[in-house]
């Protein structure tokens, strides 16, 4: 996985909240059977918004609400923000699933209070070129003002995504702990294993 | 210390944890469909990896499939691809069992799971699909997952994951004749909010839950996620019990007497503590509506539109806006006074053989009405279909003018063929009423088969219980 260290990107704003996983990529793009590819179809009807105004061309930091990411669990979702080049998005909150996935992709989704989130929207619609510094490591993020914002994150997530570590070669390094406990079911729950 | 039975189904599954909360949880039952699976299949075959426990993976083909026609296989040559893709991946991975196009025991994944008696008591069980949470019903931990993470299970039998925080749901009393688990799990997303269950697992308890069918358990646990939650929750009882006597992949013997003295075990301990607790009133819920484009947007069918100019919160409001442009709605209107379109009577939410029956007691001797452009039921599997149709409700349906149709996920989420046009709206017992879910430009919204097939007869929304 690609690792995520420091981004220093420009902001593209959605102004909505609860934008769900149909609204990020149709289901019409859901019959691919590969992972890349979603980019141009990201966000389909809703490209008049602000995110696709030329302004806001090459931005790699979506600003959002709260709840961005309900509804399905398609990984579509990440992927298409991935290919369309965003690396990080900041919010209010996220729906559970869609925060797991950005993060098995090397995306950042990044949680801030209301008030922080209500400030960022009004610095961005008056100052054009609007960017933001994203620092995983110092879990802060850094206005053009030199406004510093602190963030939450999991210490096993973020060391994961710092050093770009694949999940599935972490897990296997307790193979021996995953049969051990498989075994033991086994044992005492034969009809699992019927 | 008592424990909450979603503490319990996570204790009994840890295999790992990190210093920070991070745990390696194993997975019992892994659900697989076309859509989200490719990829992560993809993922194995690239680094040379084998599923960990193929014996786990039930799969079935549903998203993409046809409703109609299948002696002509599927036309969309992209659907098709997709399909063929998972019977390849099938074919060279392995698996428990699968359900194929076409397959007669094949349907809507969530349906099949627990038809089959793949789904089981105490068991966690993951499938790359947000609704896995129906599967919670049978005292489960089921949590739908990313195609990352499905690839994750596959190659090592493991959910990496951090423990939810407890929440309890309790409807007490009884039920009101035509209001159903549907409109609990409405009334529950109305009073919490779409992310009111973010970061929680709901139980849900209390004597209108434990009233409930499996089927209506299957219903409210289906729209947990509708609510924010990855899981919902309910407690095994004789009812669970029942259901899954004698199903093909249930125990039997010996070991069924061992399996159900264990699931006898999974409910919260007395006293219990919840970090949060909604207590409804059962026999205040009236037959629910939703009026905007979010699940939370809902009220009663004796309720109105509501206005945006009295809502407080800027954000809201403009949503509340936005979505009542969206739906071609004027806020003051009677929800009984709006006319529909179509008809949806399917989904993994409502298309078991019990929504089918309070669907076709509502239509039985009627006529769906002339304004309705198109009115279907769609079960939720093949042996759901049969079973209705021995019972004769094929004949119900048809003869009051919907289209009786083969199994599938369908007008749910619109990516076969079955969908709404622009503008068009439509009475549906699914659990998204997102801006063009059904259909670029279709108006949702969510109801219960017996408020859709009411809302079929009348041509508009209806009180179902005018009607019984
Ligand atoms: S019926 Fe609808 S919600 Fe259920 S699995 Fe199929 S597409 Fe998803």
């Amino acid at each position: 996985m690609r690792p995520f260290t420091i981004l220093d990107g420009l902001v593209a704003p959605l102004d909505r909240a609860n934008v769900d996983t149909d609204a990020i990529i149709p289901k019409q793009f859901l019959k691919s059977i590969k992972r890349s590819g979603f980019g141009p179809n990201l966000f389909d009807e809703w490209r008049y918004l602000d995110v696709g105004q030329p302004r806001y061309q090459g931005a790699q930091i979506l600003l959002t609400r709260s709840n961005f990411g309900c509804g399905s669990s398609r990984e579509h979702a990440p992927w298409a923000l991935d290919d369309f080049g965003f690396r990080a998005i900041v919010g209010e909150s996220f729906a559970d699933i869609f925060f797991n996935n950005c993060f098995k992709n090397g995306l950042l989704p990044v949680v801030l209070p209301a008030a922080e989130i209500d400030a960022l929207f009004a610095l961005v619609e008056v100052t054009p070129g609007f960017r933001l510094r994203v620092d995983l490591p110092n879990q802060v993020v850094v206005r053009p003002d030199g406004h510093v914002i602190a963030f939450d994150i999991d210490a096993f997530r973020k060391e994961c995504l710092i050093h770009g570590l694949d999940d599935i070669g972490l897990s296997l390094r307790h193979a021996d702990k995953i049969r051990a406990f498989e075994e033991r079911r086994r044992a005492e729950q034969p009809w699992l294993f019927a | 210390m008592p424990h909450t039975l979603y503490d319990k189904l996570w204790a009994s599954h840890v295999v790992h944890e990190e210093p920070d909360g991070t745990a390696l949880v194993y997975i019992d039952r892994h659900l697989v469909h076309e859509v989200t699976s490719p990829q992560a299949f993809e993922g194995l075959r690239m680094a040379a990896r084998r599923p960990w426990r193929e014996r786990s993976i039930v799969a079935t083909a549903d998203h993409n499939t046809p409703t109609t026609h299948w002696d002509r296989g599927i036309e969309d040559p992209i659907s098709r691809q997709q399909v063929e893709t998972l019977d390849a991946n099938i074919r060279e991975f392995g698996a428990l069992a699968y359900f194929p196009f076409r397959d007669g025991r094949q349907g809507i994944v969530h349906v099949i799971g627990p038809e089959q008696g793949a789904t089981l008591p105490g068991m966690t069980v993951v499938c790359g699909d947000s609704h896995t949470s129906t599967h919670g019903a049978f005292a489960c931990l089921a949590q739908g997952i990313g195609t990352s993470e499905v690839e994750h299970v596959l190659a090592t039998q493991c959910l990496l994951q951090k423990k939810s925080r407890n929440m309890l749901v309790e409807v007490a009393g009884a039920l009101q004749e035509g209001v159903s688990a549907k409109d609990i799990a409405l009334a529950v997303i109305g009073r919490i909010g779409t992310a009111g269950g973010t970061g929680y697992a709901i139980e849900y308890g209390g004597e209108a839950i434990r009233a409930l069918s499996m089927e209506g358990r299957m219903t409210l646990c289906n729209m947990a996620i509708e609510a924010g939650a990855r899981c919902g929750l309910v407690g095994a009882d004789e009812v669970t019990v029942d259901y899954v006597r004698g199903r093909p992949f249930a125990p039997r013997g010996e070991m069924w007497e061992q399996a159900v003295s264990y699931w006898k075990t999974l409910n919260s301990d007395e006293g219990a503590a919840f970090d949060q607790v909604v207590r409804l009133d059962a026999c205040a819920i009236e037959p629910q509506v939703t009026w905007g484009t979010s699940p939370e947007m809902v009220t009663s069918i004796g309720g109105v539109v509501p206005d945006p100019a009295r809502e407080p919160d800027p954000v809201r409001r403009e949503g509340m806006a936005r979505a009542l442009r969206y739906m071609g709605l004027a806020p003051g209107t009677p929800m009984c006074e709006i006319p529909i379109d179509k008809v949806f009577i399917g989904s993994c939410t409502n298309s078991r053989i019990e929504d089918l029956r309070a669907a076709a007691m509502v239509v039985e001797g009627r006529r769906v009405a002339d304004n309705v452009r198109q009115a279907l039921v769609v079960p939720g599997s093949g042996l759901v279909k049969r079973q209705a149709e021995e019972e004769g409700l094929d004949q119900v349906f048809r003869a009051a003018g919907f289209e009786w149709r083969e199994p599938g996920c369908s007008m749910c989420l619109a990516m076969n063929a079955d969908r709404l046009e622009p503008g068009e709206r439509c009475a549906s017992t699914s659990n998204r009423n997102f801006e063009g879910r059904q259909g670029a430009g279709g108006r949702t919204h969510l109801v219960s088969p017996q408020m859709a097939a009411a809302a079929a007869i009348v041509g508009r929304f209806a009180d179902v219980r005018a009607l019984l």
